[in-house]
């Protein structure tokens, strides 16, 4: 009982940081209809915007609360303008053309970010930057003491922390997307890009907002995690990505609960199939679950079936 | 506009006779008889290192390389080899296998090295052996333990060699440790199932561990470059084990440490020469204090052919050499007296030379390569105190290699 429980701990904040990544791809998709690959790597560069601006600001040698916070804000803010910047140069230019240019576009973006940030450092001071292929650790923005302990299961307090932003982040933007004049943009958007445009709706506006918020929340998951696995490299965001839009497929995709429900989900199975059978079978159930998903409820578990427009 | 791709063919002709033209003269220096492949060009001897100096396991390669670096800086500075100095050329892998074997076979038939080096890691070494040995260009491996790589179906390459101890040897002296030295009875694996290497040092683990009479109570796995390791070490601490033997890479075990502390696990982790990196006490922290690993050498080991390379590394480098660094030197220095004591520089002439070194005194032990072309030395083993490994324990090669 007491290792179910502790599985259920452990999935449950793995799940958090699929989430919260899946939110991002699950926005984009819902508005642009593209699966921006490049989402996991927004969410590395998250981690280590966190990293930098925590070795800048000295909060890894006084760790506290208004230092965390901060440094979480200011990283969610540099991928929010990261976020800005890749639908500005790298999306809106295609938009118009075939679904696959954007796909491959993404792919590519994806590949600069991976691999811009395992070039050796070009600025020295006051850190190195880019970090280089080697992993960095993340300092400790927090001191929060020992776990806490109960039925001999044990929680890590960090963990229980980044649930509850976690929690705190998706119920925001739940706020956001329905009860906002830009939420309600952004619905619009997703319905009919065009109609919303002639209905006076500035749509580029809207789609590169809707990139700022997913990226800053991939900020968010990437500190959150790093505070928790203190191991940042620039692959990192490969298979957390993959593994988030597993989540939100799962989900539904562009359904803003689905995304949450199928981060907590797939943690949760991935944790209990690397617990009761091998660990070896981990990453390859995350997929099979995404094509049990597709085979038997294409639109996901929160998702609405709908006709594809011609 | 339109002249242009008229005239694109016949610049790309006159270019491509140009190329070859210019390659002739190389080709036509190429001493031929014998070695069929590599020639040391012009007056220099080219040496070739295929390491990962990106990807996760970047200090490997760059610890390596920073120690071939070094060898040949210190051999061309006493005047080189037969009277030529030494050069490299070093391709990045990115840490994969099949770009390992893209390098090699470049750096064989492009660059035409005299002697291959590398890789760190078994995976990628076994990617890059046969390239050797098909073009006949003696290969040293500084650090891949594997068996598989010096030797295939109980066949000998005839090309490939290495100055580092195999796993076989490695796996076991850290189950004689925990058996002898440790008095432990209970231990749990927790290897890397993606790597040849996790998967040879826990192979011969757990069967020493076994016939000293301890008892393995689980053996779980993990793949590099995994995040998250609860699910595993939650199941481990179930069955409460005296220790847990993760021969793994640094950059996971760090995690690993780390999680099952959290996990509130107190027992001390082992593991192997894949440890070796300052990142893993950096990433780790103070969750690996009193945990073991078995290594090459040890910087701190007073001997002062050790001290003198530790110090020498220091000024070049401004760090202390890891044992990666150490073997990189090793292995390049090691290239260099066989060339010396070749007849020529034929890669066969070098290979012979290769196969009869004897009690060469490197910075990672006396070595002397046995009839399989592996290197036969002592391990140091080191226990983790204060974010640095200390020396805790010499175990001598003999009667683990004569079990192979």
């Amino acid at each position: 009982m007491t290792e179910f429980l502790q599985h259920l701990v452990n999935g449950l904040s793995l799940g958090t940081i699929y989430a919260l990544i899946a939110l991002g791809y699950t926005m984009v998709y819902g508005v642009l209809k593209l699966i921006n690959f490049a989402h996991g790597d927004v969410y590395m560069v998250g981690a280590f915007a966190g990293y930098y601006l925590g070795s800048v600001t000295g909060t890894d040698r006084a760790p506290g609360m208004v230092g965390a916070a901060l440094v979480t804000l200011g990283a969610m803010a540099v991928c929010g303008a990261l976020g800005y910047v890749i639908e500005r140069f790298a999306y809106r230019p295609l938009r118009n053309r075939a679904r696959l240019t954007a796909l491959i576009t993404a792919i590519g973006v994806s590949f600069l970010l991976e691999y811009g940030f395992q070039l050796s450092p070009i600025v020295r001071t006051p850190v190195e930057f880019p970090p280089g292929p080697s992993p960095r650790f993340f300092p400790a923005l927090l001191e929060l003491g020992e776990p806490l302990t109960f039925l001999g299961v044990t929680v890590p307090r960090i963990d229980l922390l980044g649930l509850v932003v976690a929690l705190v982040l998706m119920i925001g933007l739940q706020l956001i997307v329905y009860r906002t004049r830009f939420g309600m943009a952004m619905r619009a958007a997703s319905f009919d890009p065009q109609v919303a445009g002639l209905m006076g709706i500035p749509v580029n506006r809207i789609i590169s907002w809707t990139f700022v918020l997913g990226s800053a929340l991939a900020a968010a998951a990437g500190i959150i995690n790093a505070s928790s696995r203190p191991k940042i490299e620039p692959l990192f965001g490969l298979m957390s990505g993959l593994k988030a839009f597993v989540a939100a497929v799962l989900g539904g995709i562009g359904s803003v609960p689905g995304a949450m429900v199928g981060g907590l989900v797939l943690g949760l199975t991935e944790e209990y199939v690397a617990g009761y059978t091998s660990s070896q079978y981990r990453d390859a159930i995350a997929f099979t679950v995404l094509i049990l998903v597709l085979l038997v409820r294409p639109e996901g578990l929160f998702g609405r079936a709908t006709v594809e427009k011609v | 506009m339109l002249r242009f791709p008229r005239a694109l063919p016949l610049v790309v002709a006159a270019l491509a006779v140009l190329a070859c033209e210019k390659k002739k003269p190389e080709g036509a220096a190429a001493p031929a008889p014998g070695g069929a492949g590599a020639v040391a060009t012009g007056d220099r001897i080219l040496l070739g290192h295929v390491g990962s100096l990106t990807g996760s396991e970047a200090t490997f390669g760059d610890s390596t390389d920073k120690g071939i670096q070094l060898a040949i800086e210190e051999v061309n500075a006493k005047g080189g080899v037969k009277g030529k100095p030494l050069a490299l050329k070093t391709y990045d892998n990115q840490g994969k296998p099949e770009e390992s074997a893209i390098a090699a076979t470049r750096l064989v038939l492009q660059d035409r090295v005299a002697v291959l080096l590398g890789e760190v890691a078994s995976t990628r070494s076994l990617a890059m052996a046969p390239i050797a040995d098909a073009n006949h260009v003696p290969m040293i491996t500084p650090s891949s333990t594997n068996p598989r790589v010096t030797k295939e179906n109980g066949k000998v390459r005839p090309y490939v060699f290495r100055v580092c101890f195999i796993d076989p040897f490695q796996g076991t002296v850290m189950a004689k440790f925990a058996r002898e030295h440790l008095k432990i009875s209970r231990v749990a694996v927790l290897r890397d199932v993606g790597n040849d290497y996790s998967m040879g040092l826990a192979d011969f683990f757990l069967a020493k561990f076994k016939e000293l009479g301890g008892t393995i109570v689980d053996d779980q796995s993990y793949k590099a470059g995994d995040q998250d390791f609860k699910a595993q070490l939650t199941n481990i601490k179930g069955k409460n084990p005296e220790a847990i033997y993760v021969p793994g890479y640094y950059t996971d075990v760090a995690l690993i440490a780390r999680q099952s502390r959290e996990l509130g696990m107190k027992q001390p982790l082992m593991g192997g020469d894949g440890w070796d990196s300052a990142r893993l006490y950096e990433i780790g922290g103070k969750a690996l204090e009193g945990s073991y690993f078995s290594n090459h050498y040890s910087p701190e080991d007073p001997a002062p052919r050790i001290q003198d390379f530790v110090k020498r590394y220091r000024e070049r480098f401004g760090a202390v050499p890891d044992s990666l660094a150490a073997q990189g030197y090793d292995a390049a220095r090691i290239a260099a007296d066989a060339m010396g004591r070749a007849k020529d520089l034929s890669g066969e002439a070098i290979r012979d030379a290769l196969a009869a070194t004897r009690d060469y005194p490197g910075v990672t032990g006396v070595i002397s390569i046995d009839a399989d072309h592996d290197a036969v030395k002592p391990a140091v083993v080191l226990e983790i105190k204060g974010s640095a490994g200390h020396y805790v324990a010499t175990v001598q090669p003999d009667q683990p290699q004569a079990a192979k």
